[in-house]
């Protein structure tokens, strides 16, 4: 037992990431102040470079696109307590069903089918990519940590294959696939804003965002106010008494993989359908594990997800921009600042829960001991 | 602040073992002791009991340095001291047997009395040492345990032994028992307390942790009541009697009887089989079990836990699928072949107050109202539509707060944060407002302070009458006996035979739950 008083629920939603937030940021400060550099100068160019030059909104909201997704995904099987670290496969399988639909659909059919069969392609094989995993937890009890790991070796070697070979455009060394019809296209922010006659800067920023913010209305319906989420979160917290309820606890594992799966999946209609046209090798790069990052840090809820997801994508592109402007601070360093808010706001969450809940009854903010 | 003079130990001059003055301490935001006096009279058993978190575990960790008092002073034989871990209290001569055993299973008798004093690299000395010491014990306080023998082989009551050697051992002149008789049949719970008036009678003063009053009341010299964190009372046994201690425990009167009239049973709703149930490692545990239940009448199983009543129950309510036999439920069959999963067995009318609350009646992570509908959750009561209806279940969770009194009734608090009793409460109300046929209750008063025990047993009464039939798993006897019509006694897996609740009594079925036939125990 712990001698810790509870944390009341906004404190630990925003006080306790917030303070995460600086502390890991004072670090990098301090880190960025030894190689010789001015970190209040550094962290100006990292918000100018992340929202104020021109274009710098459209890449990290295209960064944020991705991290939604794949933080959904992690949050989504995290509720069914199923940790899975399968999300860069799984969203590198799902460009594949992307694909898929785009060669077999896209050249004899308008937008208007092509697209939906694309993105429901995304994510019936990110589903399926990750239901395996989920199928093997509940019924043969391998763990779904170790499968899922294993299944993003088996994708990146799978899309090797594909991609140097079957799938390779022809007459070309390059290991990708030919371009899409335009039918499987996501249209462009910019041009969506155009069509209204609104100017604003072309970057990747594509429809996709707007799928991702749907993606969270989704998740949280799902999760809180259908009894399939409900069934799903008792597993989760207590599978002895999902069983004792009926739920059949194998099928609801299952299920919510599935799902998780297909968020993950949906991550390839970003880069897949919206900014490359194309499958391209590695395309994931990575966003699949910084999701785990996303949903830990978002404590696994949708207006945290979206707020976790908008950081991840200002430290990509403000961070891409530090390492243009600063000649010491190079792309390594830029990873140490991601490292280090990951480190702080996932690994050690909860280091300065017990400080700060003994501060918040000291100062009176909360009500400290009370009779028994 | 002692109420009346305590009985101490004959001629010796009146000397504490132990005194205690104003022991705090908290757990978040949880007072578990409250400025806490007590004074226990060396050589003498000394009884402390209270309701389930009325703070008596606590109280005894902090002695045994398990957790550190946040006040309060502490005086061992006088002599002011401060432990702050077992091992300094295991030095001042404290010894504890805890509620669940802190025994390694797959070592034997003698490897587990050695943990902790293994003397150097090699065990050699060390066990000899230890032979020694366990010899001299075992001769002097009757507590004859074969040192070879792998404690897995032991029975429940000879582990205790050896978990009260190892304390001794240890030179302890202070022996805290925590909950000791909770796993005991009642000739063994007799054989344990003859050994604790050895002890005393040599000298070694004994706490006794529990929250059965009868105990107190056989064994103990004098008592110290324990009620919501406080002490509220000491008192010598002799001048004392149940219904105080009762009363001074919940703070009112409480009926420490079931008031019941006599049952009218109607037509047979449950017929068990030749049911039979094997384990995962291949062990029978069920085995020709079968009788027939009436709708309107309360069977009640009694025996040592770990004797088939959760395997029973589990095939009863749909969480297991037996392996022989079948069971006939409301017209309908559960058999190996044609299994019935949870949902469809309480569509067809059956309800399940569980076993453990904890594991599996309660998601402990959940709001009260979610834990509301839980096993229910396809149904109405969660709105009709296609999504969960949060205020349709807080109306259904706020009106069975109100009937069966849970306190605080706040549908939007954690189940974690309700007591023992109020969470079975959220757990009962659950099952009986779904208008059961038939209700398959395990232990529906564990963990419940007798206040909550009295308003559970007449609801379950009241469900009887109703027409429902009623199976009753509970380890409590006086609470087997109140409660049912007829008693069904298990041991190993079998049934040793089926009473009528008014012809027997506690000898009878402790008899029975060692296995001795019905005929033989009368």
């Amino acid at each position: 037992m712990s001698n810790t008083p509870p944390l009341p629920r906004w404190a630990d939603l925003i006080l306790l990431p917030v303070i995460n937030l600086f502390v890991a940021l004072a670090i990098c400060g301090v880190i960025i102040a030894v190689i010789g550099e001015n970190p209040f100068q550094a962290f100006g160019v990292m918000i100018k470079g992340a929202f104020i030059y021109p274009e710098s909104l459209g890449y990290t909201l295209y960064y944020t696109t991705n991290f939604i997704f794949t933080g959904l995904a992690v949050a989504t099987a995290f509720h069914a307590m199923m940790f899975n670290i399968g999300g860069e496969g799984q969203a590198y399988v799902g460009g594949l069903g992307a694909a898929f639909a785009a060669f077999l659909v896209g050249p004899f059919a308008p937008w208007f089918i092509t697209l939906p069969l694309c993105i429901l392609g995304a994510a019936a094989f990110g589903a399926f990519w990750a239901m395996v995993p989920g199928y093997l937890q509940a019924k043969r009890g391998s763990h779904i940590v170790i499968t899922t790991i294993m299944f993003n070796f088996l994708a990146a070697s799978l899309m090797v294959w594909l991609l140097a070979g079957p799938m390779m455009l022809q007459g070309q060394q390059s290991p990708q696939t030919a371009i899409f019809d335009t039918s499987a296209h996501l249209p462009k922010m910019s041009e969506i804003f155009a069509i209204f006659g609104v100017k604003i800067a072309k970057s990747p920023l594509n429809i996709s965002f707007l799928l991702a913010i749907v993606a969270l209305g989704i998740f949280y319906v799902l999760i809180w106010k259908t009894r399939l989420g409900y069934e799903i979160r008792t597993v989760g917290k207590n599978p002895e008494a999902a069983h004792y309820a009926g739920i059949n606890v194998a099928r609801t594992i299952i299920i919510a993989m599935a799902i998780s799966g297909a968020f993950a999946g949906l991550m390839a209609t970003n880069e897949v359908l919206g900014v490359h046209n194309r499958v391209i090798l590695n395309f994931t790069a990575g966003y699949g594990f910084t999701g785990i990052a996303v949903a830990l840090m978002g404590r696994n809820h949708p207006i945290g997800i979206f707020l976790a997801s908008l950081l991840f994508g200002v430290l990509y592109q403000g961070g891409a921009e530090l390492d243009f402007e600063f000649k010491s601070i190079t792309r390594e360093m830029v990873l140490l600042i991601q490292g280090m808010i990951i480190l702080f706001s996932g690994a050690l969450a909860y280091m300065f829960n017990p400080p700060l809940a003994r501060f918040l009854v000291r100062i009176g903010l909360v009500k400290g001991v009370q009779d028994a | 602040m002692s109420d009346i003079e305590l009985k101490t130990s004959g001629d010796t001059p009146a000397r504490f073992a132990l005194e205690l003055q104003g022991i705090s301490k908290s757990f978040g935001t949880v007072r578990a002791n409250r400025d806490i006096d007590l004074q226990v009279p060396s050589g003498t058993i000394h009884g402390i009991i209270g309701e389930n978190g009325a703070g008596k575990s606590t109280l005894m960790n902090i002695l045994y340095g398990l957790h550190r008092a946040d006040a309060g002073e502490m005086r061992i034989d006088g002599t002011p001291c401060k432990i702050r871990s077992s091992a300094d209290s295991i030095a001042l001569g404290i010894g504890m047997v805890h509620q669940h055993f802190m025994l390694v299973p797959r070592f034997s008798v003698l490897e587990n009395v050695m943990l902790g004093s293994e003397g150097g690299g090699l065990l050699r000395a060390g066990r000899g040492a230890t032979l020694d010491t366990l010899k001299r014990l075992g001769e002097t306080y009757g507590m004859v345990v074969d040192p070879n023998a792998l404690i897995s082989d032991l029975n429940v009551g000879t582990r205790q032994r050896v978990e009260i050697l190892k304390a001794l051992k240890g030179g302890a002149r202070i022996l805290i028992l925590d909950e000791p008789t909770g796993v005991l049949t009642p000739q063994e719970t007799e054989q344990l307390f003859e050994i604790l008036k050895v002890l005393r009678d040599d000298g070694v003063t004994i706490l006794l942790i529990t929250h059965k009053l009868d105990e107190i009341m056989a064994v103990t010299d004098n008592v110290s009541i324990m009620r919501a964190g406080t002490m509220v009372g000491h008192r010598e046994t002799a001048q004392t009697n149940a219904a105080e201690l009762a009363e001074l425990m919940v703070g009112r009167k409480v009926l420490l009887t079931v008031e019941k009239g006599p049952a009218n049973p109607t037509e047979i709703l449950l017929s068990v089989d030749n049911l039979g149930a094997v384990s995962s490692r291949g062990h029978d545990v069920l085995k020709d079990m079968s009788f027939d239940l009436r709708g309107g009448e309360i069977l009640g199983i009694a025996g040592v836990s770990g004797n088939g009543q959760t395997q029973l129950l589990e095939i009863l309510t749909g969480m297991r699928v037996p392996d022989r036999g079948q069971v006939n439920i409301l017209g309908d069959k559960i058999s190996k072949t044609s299994p019935k999963n949870p949902r469809e067995l309480r569509e067809m009318g059956l309800a399940h107050i569980p076993e453990d609350r904890h594991i599996h009646g309660l998601v402990l992570d959940f709001e009260a109202q979610e834990n509301v509908v839980l096993g229910y959750h396809r149904d109405d009561i969660t709105g009709t539509g296609a999504l969960i209806d949060r205020d349709v279940i807080n109306t259904h969770c706020a009106e069975r707060m109100e009937t069966f009194d849970v306190r605080p009734s706040n549908p939007a608090l954690n189940a974690k944060n309700f007591s023992g009793g109020n969470q079975q409460k959220i757990v009962i109300a659950r099952e009986i407002y779904s208008n059961p046929r038939v209700l398959i209750v395990g232990q529906p008063t564990r963990g419940v302070d007798v206040g909550a025990i009295e308003f559970i047993h007449k609801q379950l009464i009241a469900l009887r009458d109703a027409g429902c039939a009623i199976v009753v798993v509970s380890v409590e006897l006086e609470e087997v006996l109140g409660l049912s019509d007829r008693i069904m006694v298990m041991n190993d897996g079998q049934s040793v035979g089926i009473v009528d609740a008014a012809d027997t009594d506690v000898n009878q079925l402790g008899l029975m739950m060692a296995g001795i036939s019905q005929e033989a125990a009368e």
